[in-house]
């Protein structure tokens, strides 16, 4: 039967050209548009370390003085050089790790490649073994080396195939802002999106091309990259002193009862800070897991989120469109729709037919929905925003694609349909 | 014509008319609320920053193995080298005036602080947030800044310091919109404030009419306006400085930059990214926000054109199934005008509806959008014109195939039925 109603299908759809084309092309649009915008949406609010992002916490305290106190705010976003380091040298969690990002200039050995800068993150060695960041050749460094603030760096894979053509450059010697380093390790391709570990230097920017013991770059005095929020005496010549906030603070907890058992730590450090005058608000601290991290700092623009709203609206009214249209067509067929029932079709089949009939117009809309999801995705890489590169179409989207769009004609031609088969047969037999 | 005889038809067709009405109320509530944020974007975009942004660009550079800020000498020692490079870009053929600078309008790297009427505010609690530019005596002028009240900085006024160093300068120049806000009263030249909680206190000296603050997020919002200038140079390692070029002659002043530094000192990094044009960085800064109005007037578009084709499609197969009736009509003695009217007034009458139940959705998405996003109440301009468009694109809509139907013969009524 079902081969019967889509050759019934494909001769109804053929006859009027153009209304078909009308209706098979809104539903390609709305569907691309909405593929699209969603994709996007997915890519942007992934999980940046699945399997592990629920073991990674981000511990927050207030050591800011009493001015501009308020009971219900949130403590700052990162950490000063005394409580990171305090909160690193207790070791209370299975790895933690205190960094900051910053930007360095490399010269190269070779003349044929002017000096540049690079991106660079600062951090101690706790870094690679709880991120499991991907090592193409060599390995991190250890907490030795963070305490001698040994010259030692990583490099990412691109920057190694820059300076080094990809090969093995371990043990070789770098040189940064006139420093001599030894290139212990270097990075396979490794993009966690968001780059969650610190959203101050951009919630989707790509990896660091290097990355150098904090110690070793604090003594150096590198540079910067990302955002310092001072109180009180403020900024200072040294930033292990100065009252300002601005590294970030990791730990791995594997079990939940070690979360909490380090939610009461931060707690009891506070209280103790504040019994030795150092801190002055009330202890408020926050212990968040990657996710809520992320959602907390709403790092996932307002604009892609609206982009999706926009997108749904217009596929609902490409929906609301294609039933109009179809209801036009269905009716307009009353004549055939009741002779077939006077032939003895039950209305049953009717529907089925008809609902055949649009399932086509879904199918058709998929295919051309996908099509302008590809081109729409193509059109988003070519924007220059952190996180153009990674809109890529995966299965599971490209058989949602497919899905919704047979779904949502289905759906928009349940009524029409149903419309068509309530005509009694008599009647159409007689008028026309 | 009265209108009975279409209201008796449409209620034969209450889905269809249903239909058609839905999708004019979608299409409006959309495309209104779409227009007002591309609206709110172009305004956004198109600001200006107080600058004259011709002929500027910024030149952005790091010392390789250069003296620390913090070891004795080394600020005075950075300072010699910042002299050194600014003689050497204002020594340029193609270039009017040089100004060391921290950073720059839509640069989105900035210094933020308050300002305060009293000593020993805390940071952020001042009267008025603000964001530093750091310069020297050129700075306004190389800017483009236009003085409204007081004076500019002169050579004895700039000072120089290390980058981390809090010092409270002992004047500054500030915006007219800070000046405002400080003093309601006006008269801001020569009054003294406090900077950043200190207790030492600054001058005002001048008032600049506008500068924006070089961020363009939304946590701005509250001091878009609010920059304070400083006559100090900062000396820290790396170093930015806004050139501007003489007219038009800005590509070849662009081009002498790096061979002009690298003969002064040839110890830094200058990359592709050190010496950018001022249309760059505003290019840079809104590129998100063109993007997304490019993107919701194509949508919009595209929208619009699909409501226009449901109407023909939805409209030509009533005519279609009404040939006879529109045969009889003729037949007795209807014009083609009157058949052509029909039809008119029958979109009308369905869009009408439509538009009413749009404007209501409008309303109510926009007042959803304000809960859920940045965004405000949308003028009735906005509703309105969207009302007239889309009455006029039904109204253009039905025109062929009402066409269509006012050409049916009055024989077609003498048919078999």
């Amino acid at each position: 039967m079902f081969g019967y109603y889509l050759d019934l299908a494909l001769r109804s759809l053929k006859r009027n050209k153009a209304l078909t084309a009308l209706m098979v092309l809104a539903i390609a649009l709305g569907i691309g548009a909405s593929m699209t915008t969603l994709t996007v949406l997915h890519v942007l609010s992934g999980d940046p370390l699945p399997g592990r992002s629920g073991k990674l916490f981000y511990p927050q305290l207030d050591p800011q003085d009493m001015d501009g106190y308020k009971p219900q705010d949130e403590p700052p976003t990162q950490v000063g050089w005394i409580d990171g380091i305090a909160l690193l040298h207790a070791g209370r969690a299975r790895h933690q790790a205190l960094m900051t990002g910053g930007a360095v200039p490399i010269q190269p050995m070779q003349s044929a490649i002017d000096p540049f800068f690079e991106d660079a993150r600062y951090t101690s060695a706790d870094f690679f073994p709880m991120f499991e960041v991907p090592f193409l050749y060599g390995h991190g460094w250890n907490a030795a080396d963070d305490e001698a603030s040994a010259r030692v760096a990583v490099l990412s894979r691109k920057l190694n195939d820059k300076l080094f053509g990809g090969k093995d450059s371990t043990g070789q010697t770098l040189r940064m802002d006139d420093v001599a380093f030894r290139i212990v390790g270097v990075l396979d391709s490794w993009r966690p999106t968001p780059h969650f570990y610190d959203l101050h230097t951009g919630s989707y920017s790509a990896e660091e091309g290097v990355f150098v013991p904090l110690t070793t770059a604090t003594d150096l005095k590198f540079a910067r990259n990302g955002s310092t929020d001072c109180w009180g005496k403020g900024m200072s010549d040294d930033m292990k002193t100065a009252t300002c906030t601005w590294l970030q603070f990791w730990v791995q907890l594997d079990t939940p009862a070690e979360a909490v058992a380090y939610k009461q730590f931060l707690l009891n450090y506070s209280q103790e800070q504040k019994a030795l005058g150092r801190f002055q608000r009330p202890a408020n601290v926050r212990l968040r897991n990657v996710m809520d991290w992320l959602d907390y700092n709403k790092v996932v623009p307002s604009d892609v989120h609206l982009q999706v709203w926009l997108a749904f609206g217009f596929l609902l009214v490409c929906l609301v469109n294609t039933v109009g249209l179809m209801l036009a067509k269905f009716l307009r067929r009353s004549a055939e729709l009741g002779v077939r029932r006077a032939l003895g079709a039950s209305r049953r089949s009717l529907f089925a037919q008809l609902l055949v009939e649009a399932g086509a117009v879904g199918l058709v809309g998929g295919a051309g929905g996908l099509l302008l999801a590809l081109l729409g995705l193509w059109l988003v890489r070519r924007q220059p925003s952190d996180y153009a590169a990674l809109a890529h179409l995966d299965l599971p989207m490209l058989l949602a694609t497919f899905a919704s769009a047979v779904l949502a004609t289905l759906l928009a031609g349940l009524l029409p349909a149903w419309r068509a088969c309530l005509i009694p047969p008599a009647l159409q037999l007689k008028s026309n | 014509m009265t209108l009975h005889p279409i209201l008796a038809a449409l209620r034969k067709h209450k889905a269809g008319v249903v239909l058609i009405a839905l999708q004019i109320a979608l299409t409006l509530a959309i495309v209104c609320n779409a227009v007002f944020i591309i609206g709110q974007r172009i305004e956004r975009v198109n600001r200006p920053t107080g600058l004259v942004e011709n002929d500027l660009f910024l030149v952005t550079q790091q010392w390789v193995g250069a003296p620390s800020g913090d070891e004795p000498g080394g600020v005075a020692k950075l300072d010699t080298m910042q002299m050194e490079d600014l003689a050497a870009l204002r020594n340029l053929p193609d270039v009017a005036s040089v100004a060391p600078i921290n950073t720059m309008p839509l640069l989105n790297s900035s210094w933020n602080g308050s300002m305060a009427l009293k000593p020993g505010q805390e940071l952020r609690q001042g009267q008025a947030r603000t964001t530093y530019y750091f310069g020297d005596e050129q700075m306004l002028s190389t800017l483009g800044l236009r003085l409204v009240a007081g004076r500019g900085f002169t050579a004895g006024d700039v000072q120089h310091r290390g980058f981390r160093d809090t010092t409270s300068p002992a004047i500054v120049i500030v915006t007219k919109e800070l000046a405002d806000k400080l003093f309601p009263q006006g008269g801001a030249v020569g009054k003294t404030v406090y900077i950043d909680g200190s207790s030492s206190p600054t001058a005002i000296v001048g008032v600049v009419e506008r500068l924006q603050v070089p961020s363009t997020g939304s946590w701005v919002n509250g001091f878009t306006w609010n920059a304070t200038l400083v006559p100090t140079r900062l000396n820290a390692n790396f170093s930015r400085y806004v050139v501007r070029a003489k007219p038009g002659r800005l590509d070849a002043a662009m081009r002498a930059v790096a061979p002009a530094l690298y003969k002064v000192n040839p110890m830094r990094v200058l990359d592709d990214d050190s010496v950018r044009s001022f249309a760059e960085i505003r290019d840079k800064a809104y590129r998100a926000d063109r993007g997304m109005a490019i993107l919701m007037g194509v949508v919009c578009l595209i929208l619009l054109c699909v409501t226009a084709a449901g109407i023909v499609g939805l409209t030509s197969f009533w005519v279609g199934q009404r040939h006879r009736q529109i045969g009889v009509r003729r037949a007795l003695g209807a014009r083609k005008v009157d058949i052509l009217r029909y039809f008119q007034i029958e979109n009308l009458l369905i869009a009408g509806a439509g538009v009413v139940i749009g404007v209501l959705l409008a309303v109510g998405l926009n007042l959803w959008l304000m809960s859920h996003y940045e965004m405000t109440r949308i003028p009735l301009p906005y509703v309105l014109t969207g009302v007239l468009a889309m009455l006029a694109i039904g109204q253009a809509a039905v025109f062929v195939p009402a066409r269509r139907a006012s050409n049916v013969p009055p024989v077609e009524a003498t048919r078999a039925a």
